[in-house]
This record gives structure tokens, C-alpha cells and sequence, in this order.
């Protein structure tokens, strides 16, 4: 460690009500698998010293169909996903991706509610949630309220979620069409997204993509080429119009533009 | 904070963020686990909680009250993967080792070498090239099916 | 029944596989306290002031002025130019400045110290750099009149970059106050190196012990540098008279510790119309960084091995290892032979197409055989097995087949063929007058060498060798842990030389000793003459004559061949190359344990197509930016391919039981090969790490 873990605190609730009374009266972060935690207090990122522990709420676990509509605990592990018959049903894409996430170690405490709350732009998860028009279940000791997906992040892993709420679950409404799910990481495992894609392909397709912008973000107007008929090569310029990658230490801007967009035409292939 | 270890009941007092592997080798003396990167990459601090492989880097202490927890220690020294890894060379320098035994001991007796593969992906070797690692795991496998 | 040649199980097998075993950091000295590090933050210039931001109530606060009067700020090396600490100039960022201890980590964490300076501009750049840290020539006939006679000219620039070591344990030293001066135990491979630095600290009359605790990997990464943290610890321990522990973290570790040097090397060679080499001019840059440490006997490996194993009359060989403002680059498996064979057996490929022959035809129209000469003019004997390894991946991978096949696919095959030299170079060996000593035991005998087990198998590998020769099962042989108040030296742990320089000693030991022993057993021999020693020296083969100023001669007593050949797959999409199979053959001698031997290639073999494909260190400002095993990516399991790893037997009468050096061999030819496999997808890439990003400009530029 590059830095003192005695002063820091952590609550423990018990149930759903306790955690939200806390969040209510006291700035506490939120930690579920805690597989970025210890990355950020080390590198400076993370400046909290008190934290609340999610991991003995039975309630935020689960999987569960409601109306058509996929309800997932956000406390629900990447394991338990990739072991879901109902998510493999489902949402298969969300399989693909949860597989992709770290290695065992990881999948097996990582969760989904937490890779949304960690808002990388790299988050594995995410784009799936994008093009499958998630709605997040956000609760206070107030008030319930459900936020698409889409809307959640404002940026720069900042979003609407505010202090005193938790994200409780992820409702996936029914998806209709071909999922299709592409990770492009720095290496075969155990890797960081340099590029990560989910897809729909519908009457109206739905594009979502990672690592390409501030946020996990929607190409609308890619989509919205491609449901008009537009050649892939119209739509493939218009996708390089609509992301905005940068270089990092991972890869460099010109390979993600390229390849986000061969990548487009082979998803246009292989659910075609 | 009470939690069982290696099948043990035992009352172990640490600051409650305090990393379990830290834990584990400065409060509880087991140093088997070990460090090699702090950030959940490597592998090498692996233990079991409750059953499931976990990176003992990236737990904060509080979150094992009450469960189970296993080290490399708590699989005594004689167990077949250990043999294995010794008589295949699947430990070189061995700092790995501990954590690769420790997702090795989760994997059904059966599994193929393409789920040992992906069940080790989370477990870094920079000695080994994983092939002698996967012999060893397979052939104890064998014994146990025997 | 024999243990030599077949696969005993380790000596430290146990011990590793139940988590017994304790490393540095799984040591503690009662009233022990932790140090840190105070590094620069600037890649060059001088440090105007320094202010202390922290109550410094128990904390030891250390720096240049602290070392003894009878000692020395250099890390004593080849040359002595490298401080402990700081004094005033900064040559490379996360040089270290300032040592703090404190008994809890924690307060050591939060010490904040407060460094101004005044920033001087850096060079960074290798190839603008004006200053060479060391320079070599190689020259063997008329490389004009080879050019003059050739009928094609090819000519090339290959680049690879700077590769860590990502031993899975970082760094880790503990001193302690001993008989009035200082023991120092750690993670490291050459324990009387570490003892010269010390010596150097503290003046040579001062007490300085050093013992190496178990050793979580090295690859060359603790060959030089923890000789620094043995002095930074050495400070801190006399300073307070406590015992004082550091280890490096992660990040750390790899942001301050020495990398193998990046390099440039030019080829330019001429060729006649039937396949044969007539001149060979190549051009060799190295990044040294900082100071020089070990640039120059990196530099020298690098370019022996430049021409690569073919028999060329006409040969010119330059090399510089330039200074950068950037940590020192150092040790690392395979000692500049890496760079200069990438170039060479990648620079063959294009050579064989320029004169319309297959990688094959080519390689072995103009492989060395025995009888012909190398660039430095040494007469290869009867181990020369450059035609054997080849033929023999050729025939185990169906090269052939597959290069057809292949063509115009997603898939492409590729192969390299190199060698390695075992031992020092040159008089290197001579100069050492390395010693191993036997003890007997009640029960047997005990192994003394400095020779460290950092994973490869030198206890296992050294007690084989003992056992057989005195006719004593390998149970009865114990091995000593590398302590230099007890055992000789013999020599580093490195340059491959291990088992056929140390262990030919401690066979030579064995073969007195059996003669002692006469009929008697260990217990027997106690009870009538008492205790048993013997110590020797190595004996280099006499032949051996080098040149150190015209480098020319014999550069090593003998050389190990392998031939690798890649078979991979590129996704056209991403521009991802994935290995599919690796194809080893390799001739070391004699494999005293097979089972280690294959550990040696298959590791070797994953660490160099981590360096052909995956690993990159970004250098931002002098330092690497990428300084995590998040961002710094090594093969998983999943990029490891399988592997056919063939082992041809061909002794070598100066080793024991026939064996040759194997560490460094095998990360020579995987990146080679795959850059040649590459090639066959018809991508021309003459650099490394070959990420997709570099593919994709390789295919952007067709």
C-alpha cells in the first residue's frame, strides 16, 4: 500500500434501509467487490476516508424477470451473471462481457452496480447496458427514481447519482434483436479495454461503445444512418465523427477510430 | 473481528480497511499469501473466502467478519496439488505459487486444460510460461480422480 | 540409480508449494523498522533545496552526507560513477535523494518531503544523443570487398524497446546491525556484488555480510540494482542501529529499477544471386540511460551476437550505448543478444526474399558449422549445432507445409535461429576465478557456491551433479543458502553460467572428494579423519585466447542453438497478432534436469513473446508512465500458446556431464520468429513490441 489504511472507516449495514439512513445523515462511499478501492486510495484518485459496506445487503443481490423486464441486483457479482440462465437467455451479451471482466478473482467480487458506479469509460458492462436501454433503479432514504442508462453519466466518471442515493438494480427492458459483444483489450485476459462494443441489431440497431469518449456513450446518429438503410461505409464515417478517442498509455486514438470502426462493419456482418 | 481461518475460529483485532492480506501476514503471521503487485493483477495474494477464490489485496478486512477464510497455509503440506507442483516444476521461484494452488483447489477434478487456462488467467508467472504449472494441476487432478 | 538426466523433484519444492518458504518481505528482525525511498521527480537538473513537511519525531532521516568518511557515494560496478544518494545533480528521474525509517509503515507513508529544484532540460532522445557511454568494433575481413563482390544489397532498421522484468517478487532488502557493521539479507542474484557496493559504502575494512533469502524471481533485474537498496538500507540500519527493511511496491519497482536497453541496430548485407553472405555491416545503438552500471558488457554480448550464427567472411560490427536522462538500463536475460539477434534473424527473412530463397534454403546455406569462424574470427567446434536445431523445428512444426498453406490466410509461420554464449565473455570467466566448495556432512555433503536459486534450479540442478559424481543419492546432497560469510564466490548468478561454469567446479570438488572418501561412507569418514572441505577454482578451457581491444578471439567457451518457429494469427480487424504455437529446439549440451530445462524454455519462451507483442513501456518525461502490471502487460495464460519444446543433446566436454549455459537462450528467438510470422501475413514490421497499434501502421503504410 502507498497509503494509510488505519484512519479509514467503514459502515456496515445490514439491510437497505439501514445503508440509505446512513447515506442520509453522513457521506459514506459506497463499496461493494471493492476491486477499484484500494487502486484508487493508492493512486490518489479516491480522497474518501469513510466508507460503507454493501456486501451484507441481501437485498441488492439477484436476478430476477419482472413484466418482461430482467431486474439484476446492482450488488450482483460478475460470476453470478455469467451463471445465470436467465442472463445467459436474456442478455447474452452481458455474459460475454462479464467474462471478459479481471480474471476469476475479480469476476468473482466485482459487481455490476459497482463497474457502473466506478464510471470508467473502460467498464466492461457498460456499453451493454447502453445499447440495451438499461434503466437504473437509484434510492434514497426519500425517494426511489429510475434513470436510463444514457443519462446516468454527466461525465468524466461524474454522474447524476447523488450522495445520499444507491444504485439498487438494473432493469433491462426485453431486447429485441441480434446482441453482439467485442472487447478489444491489451491483452488476451486480465486486460483494460482499449475498445469495447455492444450491439443491437434491429429495425433499429443500437450501438454502444467504451474507451472512445469521457463516458461509455450511444452513436446515435450511427444508429440512426444505419436504420435508414445507409451504406456501412456512410455509417462508418459517421461513427468516426461521433466518438472522440484519445491517446493514453493503452493505445492511441488513431488505432481506436479504426478499429471502432472495422469493428462496426463486423458486427453489420456477422448479424446481418 | 471474528472470522474462521483455515478452519480455525479465531478473534483477530486490525483496522477494518485494513487489506485481509495484510491481515493475514502481519496480524495472523501466515506469510505464505503473497504480495506482488497490490492492485488485484498478479494473482499471488489469492485465498479462499467462503469457497471462492478472492485477491486478498483488494478486500478490505471488515468484509471477512464472519466468514471463512482459507490460505495456502490452511491447505496443510501435503495435499496433491502441492506434490505436483513440486515434482512437474511448476513452482520455479514460487512466488506465485501459493495463489496458483489456491484457484487450482477451486477447479473440479475434470476440468480440461482450457478451464484450467481460464481460471488461472488471473494469476500472473513470469517464470514458468504456465505449461508446467498446467501439468502439475492436471496430474493432480488424475490422483484425485483415482 | 543416476539423478543427472532425469527429473528429480526440486529441493525447494516443498517449501514453495506450502507457502513455508519466506522471502524478504516475509522476514522480520525484532525492532525492525521500515524505509522508504525519497526519489527525484525531475529527469534532470539539481536540487536547489529540501524541507522536511512532517514532524520527524522517531523517524531516521538519511542522505549523501550520512555515509562514512571511509567510504564512498558509488555503487562500485565497472565503472564508479552511479551515487547512492543525490548529492546536488539529477541524471534521471526516481533517482533516489533522501532515505527515510520509521517503525510504523504507516508513518513512513505519510512523511512528505518537499524538493526544489532547478530544472535542467533533459535528453531523452537515444538517438540525439552526443554522449557515448562505451563504443565497440568488430571487424573480421574486407567488409568493402565483400560488398563489391555481392550482387544484392539489403539494408534495414530494426527497433525493439525497453522490456521490465516483472519478476513477480519486487524488490526487497533488510539490513542489520552486525559485529559493527552490517549484514544485509534479500532478494538478489549476485551476493558478492552486493558486498563490493557495500564495501565501497563503508570502506573496504568495514564488516559487510550478505545473505540471499529465497528469491522471487530475478531475469537479471536483481543483478546490479539491489546493490543500491543493500546501501540504502546499510544507512538507514547504522544510522538508527535497528534492523531496516525496504521493499519496493509495485510501481516503484518498476518506475525506478533498471530495464533492458531499447535499441536501434542497422543491417546492411550483401549477398550473391546461390544465398551466401559475402558482407555483414550492422550498426548497433543502445539506450544506457543515466550512468553507465552495466551498458558496456551488455553492449559486448550485443555485439558478438549481432551477425547472428552464419558464417560470413566479411563482417563490420559498431556498437555505442548512448546516455539518456533515464533511469539505467541493465541486466536482463539474454544481455543485449535479444536486440541484435531480433534484428539479425528478422534482417535474414528480408535477405532470403531478396535473393528469392525460403527462410530455410537460406539459413541453411549460411548457417555455422563446425570449422567455420564467428564475427570475432573463434573456430566453432563439434557442439555447433545450428543445422541440427534448424532441421529438426523444421521437421517437428512441418514449416514447409504450413509456410504454403498459410500464405495469403490470417494465419502466417515464422522461425529465427540464434545462439547464445555461455559463461563471461572473453577473459570474463578467467578474471572471476570463480570457487565452489564441498563440505561433508554426518550424512552426506553440502553444496557452498554464491550461485543463488532464483528459480531456475540451481540448488536441484547443482546437487545432481554432485550426487552423480560421488555416487550418493541426491537426497544426501544439501545445498547452503548463498551466504558470503560462508560461501566462496563464485562468480554472479548470470550470463547462463551457473551450471556449466559452477557446476563444473563443484564436479571437479566431487571427483577429489570421491577420492578421499575411497570406500568409506560420509558417517565412517567423520569418525576417523573428521571434518571434510574442499574448495576449487574453475579452470577456463586453456585454449581460450581474447582480444579485449580488438575484440576478436574466443568470446565464450561455447555456445548454446535453438531454432523457434511461430505460428500465428492476426485478427483484421483489431490487428491483434495472437500466438498459436511455438515450435523450441534447443541444444544446450546435456540436460542435467530435463524437467527444469523445459521450465527454462517454456518460461523463456512466454517472456519473449511478451516482448515481441505485448509489452510496452511508455516513457513519458524519463520515466515509464505505464508503471503497473494493470497497464505493463505481461502474457496471461491466454496468451500463452502452446509450446513443442524439443531438447537435442549434444555434450560439450568442458561441462558437467556434457552441459552448456540454457537461462538466456530461449527469450532470444521468440520475438524473431514472430516478427518473421508476421511477415508471411505479408505486415512489415521491424520493430518490437509489435502491438496492434504498430500493425496498424505497418498496414496503413502498404
Amino acid at each position: 500500500m502507498r497509503s494509510a489504511t488505519s484512519p479509514l472507516t467503514i459502515a456496515t449495514p445490514r439491510t437497505l434501509d439501514d445503508a440509505l439512513s446512513m447515506l442520509r445523515d453522513t457521506p459514506l462511499v459506497p463499496i461493494a467487490g471493492a476491486t477499484d478501492l484500494y487502486v484508487g486510495l493508492n493512486f490518489g484518485t479516491l480522497a474518501s476516508q469513510h466508507f460503507m459496506d454493501l456486501t451484507r445487503i441481501d437485498a441488492l443481490r439477484g436476478i430476477d424477470v419482472r413484466d418482461e423486464t430482467l431486474v439484476i441486483g446492482a450488488g450482483t457479482t460478475f460470476t453470478a451473471l455469467m451463471q445465470s440462465v436467465t442472463v445467459q437467455t436474456r442478455l447474452p451479451m452481458l455474459v460475454q462481457a462479464s467474462s471478459q471482466v479481471g480474471g476469476v478473482q475479480i469476476q468473482n467480487r466485482g459487481t455490476l452496480g459497482g463497474n457502473i458506479a466506478n464510471g470508467s469509460p473502460a467498464g466492461d458492462s457498460l456499453p451493454v447496458l447502453a445499447a440495451s436501454d438499461a434503466i437504473l433503479v437509484l434510492r434514497s432514504a426519500s425517494d426511489e427514481r429510475r434513470v436510463p442508462f444514457t443519462s446516468f453519466y454527466t461525465g468524466y466518471r461524474t454522474s447524476v447519482l447523488r450522495a445520499d442515493e444507491l444504485i439498487v438494480a438494473v432493469e433491462v427492458p426485453s431486447v429485441v434483436g441480434t446482441q453482439w459483444f467485442r472487447k478489444v483489450g491489451t491483452r488476451a485476459a486480465q486486460a483494460i479495454s482499449k475498445l469495447v462494443i455492444a450491439a443491437v441489431r434491429s429495425d433499429a440497431p443500437r450501438i454502444a461503445i467504451g474507451s472512445v469518449a469521457a463516458t461509455t456513450i450511444r452513436l446515435p446518429r450511427t444508429e440512426a444512418a444505419l436504420a435508414s438503410g445507409a451504406s456501412i461505409d456512410d455509417a462508418v464515417n459517421t461513427l468516426e465523427a461521433e466518438i472522440t478517442p484519445i491517446d493514453d498509455v493503452r493505445s492511441s486514438a488513431d488505432y481506436r477510430r479504426q478499429v471502432a470502426g472495422n469493428l462496426l462493419r463486423r458486427f453489420w456482418a456477422d448479424t446481418a | 473481528m471474528r472470522f474462521t481461518l483455515n478452519d480455525n475460529p479465531v478473534d483477530v483485532s486490525a483496522p477494518p480497511m485494513k487489506r485481509l492480506l495484510d491481515v493475514l501476514r502481519e496480524e495472523c503471521g501466515l506469510t505464505g499469501t503473497k504480495e506482488g503487485c497490490g492492485e488485484g493483477e498478479c494473482g499471488a495474494c489469492t485465498v479462499l473466502v467462503d469457497g471462492i477464490a478472492v485477491v486478498s489485496c483488494l478486500v478490505p478486512f471488515a468484509q471477512v467478519d464472519g466468514s471463512s477464510v482459507k490460505t495456502i497455509e490452511g491447505l496443510g503440506d501435503n495435499h496433491a496439488l502441492q506434490h505436483h507442483f513440486m515434482n512437474e516444476a511448476g513452482a520455479q521461484c514460487g512466488i506465485c505459487t501459493p495463489g496458483m494452488i489456491m484457484v487450482a483447489s477451486t477447479l473440479p477434478t475434470d476440468a480440461s486444460l482450457e478451464e484450467i487456462r481460464v481460471a488461472l488467467a488471473g494469476n500472473l508467472c513470469r517464470c514458468t510460461g504456465y505449461e508446467a504449472i498446467y501439468r502439475a494441476i492436471q496430474k493432480a487432478n488424475e490422483q484425485a480422480a483415482q | 540409480m543416476p539423478a543427472v538426466g532425469t527429473s528429480v523433484a526440486r529441493k525447494d519444492g516443498i517449501g514453495k508449494a506450502t507457502g513455508a518458504t519466506k522471502y524478504a518481505d516475509d522476514i522480520t528482525f525484532p525492532g525492525m523498522l521500515h524505509g522508504r525511498t525519497i526519489r527525484s521527480t525531475i529527469p534532470c537538473g539539481r536540487i536547489k533545496n529540501i524541507r522536511l513537511d512532517f514532524d520527524t519525531t522517531g523517524f531516521t532521516v538519511v542522505d549523501y552526507r550520512d555515509i562514512p568518511a571511509s567510504g564512498r557515494n558509488v555503487v562500485a560496478l565497472i565503472e564508479d560513477d552511479q551515487p547512492f544518494l543525490v548529492e546536488t545533480d539529477i541524471r534521471h528521474l526516481a533517482e533516489p535523494i533522501l532515505l527515510l525509517a520509521h517503525e510504523n509503515r504507516e508513518a513512513l507513508l505519510n512523511a512528505n518531503v518537499v524538493i526544489e529544484y532547478e530544472e535542467q532540460p533533459p535528453e531523452l532522445d537515444l538517438e540525439h544523443s552526443a554522449t557515448v557511454l562505451k563504443a565497440l568494433a568488430i571487424d573480421k575481413g574486407n567488409v568493402d570487398a565483400g560488398f563489391a563482390s555481392a550482387d544484392v544489397i539489403v539494408e534495414g532498421t530494426y527497433r525493439t524497446g525497453h522490456q521490465e522484468h516483472v519478476y513477480i517478487e519486487t524488490n526487497g532488502i533488510i539490513a542489520d546491525p552486525e559485529n559493527g557493521g552490517i549484514a544485509v539479507h534479500g532478494s538478489i542474484q549476485c551476493p558478492f556484488y552486493v558486498q563490493k557496493a557495500l564495501k565501497s559504502l563503508l570502506g573496504k575494512d568495514a564488516y559487510t555480510r550478505v545473505v540471499q533469502t529465497e528469491t522471487g524471481g530475478g531475469f537479471g533485474g536483481k543483478e546490479e540494482y539491489p546493490s543500491m537498496i543493500a546501501g540504502h538500507a546499510t544507512l538507514l540500519a547504522l544510522k538508527s542501529g535497528r534492523p531496516v527493511k525496504i521493499i519496493y511496491d509495485r510501481t516503484e519497482d518498476m518506475v525506478a529499477t533498471t530495464k533492458r536497453h531499447p535499441s536501434i541496430v542497422r543491417h546492411r548485407t550483401g549477398v550473391t544471386r546461390d544465398g551466401t553472405l559475402v558482407a555483414m555491416d550492422v550498426d548497433i545503438i543502445l539506450d544506457g540511460g543515466a550512468y553507465i552500471t552495466l551498458s558496456p558488457v551488455v553492449l559486448s554480448r550485443g555485439g558478438i551476437h549481432a551477425a547472428g550464427p552464419y558464417r560470413c567472411e566479411n563482417t563490420r560490427i559498431r556498437g555505442k550505448a548512448m546516455f539518456t536522462n533515464t533511469p539505467p538500463n541493465g541486466a536482463f536475460r539474454g544481455f543485449g543478444a535479444p536486440q541484435t539477434l531480433f534484428a539479425v534473424e528478422a534482417h535474414m527473412d528480408r535477405v532470403a526474399e531478396a535473393v528469392g530463397m525460403d527462410p530455410v534454403a537460406f539459413r541453411e546455406h549460411n548457417a555455422l558449422v563446425p570449422g567455420d569462424t564467428t564475427a570475432t574470427g573463434q573456430v566453432l567446434t563439434g557442439d555447433t549445432s545450428a543445422l541440427e536445431v534448424l532441421r529438426e523445428a523444421v521437421r517437428r512444426s512441418d514449416f514447409l507445409r504450413k509456410r504454403a498453406e498459410y500464405t495469403g490466410t490470417n494465419k502466417g509461420i515464422g522461425l529465427a535461429l540464434f545462439y547464445h554464449g555461455s559463461g563471461f565473455t572473453g577473459s570474463g570467466e578467467l578474471r572471476l576465478a570463480s570457487k565452489a566448495k564441498l563440505e561433508l556432512t554426518k550424512t552426506g555433503v553440502r553444496i557452498l557456491v554464491s550461485s543463488t536459486e532464483i528459480g531456475q534450479g540451481t540448488r536441484t540442478m547443482h546437487a545432481q551433479i554432485v550426487a552423480d559424481t560421488l555416487d550418493m543419492p541426491y537426497e544426501l546432497v544439501e545445498v547452503a543458502q548463498p551466504d558470503t560469510q560462508r560461501v566462496p564466490d563464485s562468480g554472479p548468478t548470470v550470463a547462463s553460467r551457473t551450471c556449466m561454469v559452477v557446476g563444473r567446479i563443484l564436479q571437479r570438488c566431487a571427483e577429489e572428494m570421491k577420492e578421499k572418501l575411497g570406500v568409506l561412507t560420509p558417517a565412517e569418514y567423520f569418525a576417523k579423519y573428521g571434518a571434510l572441505e574442499i574448495l576449487k577454482e574453475h579452470e577456463p578451457p586453456a585454449w581460450i585466447q581474447w582480444n579485449e581491444d580488438t575484440y576478436s578471439g574466443d568470446a565464450y567457451a561455447t555456445y548454446a542453438w535453438g531454432c523457434d518457429v511461430a505460428e500465428v494469427e492476426i485478427d483484421r480487424d483489431t490487428y491483434e497478432v495472437r500466438p498459436l504455437k511455438i515450435t523450441a529446439v534447443q541444444e544446450f549440451g546435456t540436460a542435467i534436469h530435463p524437467g527444469l530445462a523445459r521450465g527454462q524454455i517454456e518460461g523463456g519462451t512466454a517472456q519473449g513473446l511478451g516482448y515481441a507483442l505485448l509489452e510496452r513501456v511508455v516513457m513519458s518525461n524519463g520515466g515509464m508512465s505505464n508503471a503497473t502490471l494493470t497497464n505493463y502487460t505481461i502474457p496471461t495464460t491466454l496468451d500463452t500458446p502452446e509450446m513443442d519444446i524439443a531438447i537435442l543433446d549434444n555434450p560439450y566436454e568442458d561441462g558437467p556431464f556434457g552441459a552448456k549455459g540454457l537461462g538466456e537462450l530461449p527469450i532470444d528467438g521468440p520475438a524473431p520468429a514472430v516478427i518473421n510470422a508476421i511477415r508471411h501475413l505479408a505486415i512489415d514490421v521491424r520493430e518490437i513490441p509489435a502491438t496492434p497499434e504498430i500493425i496498424l501502421s505497418a498496414c496503413a503504410l502498404r
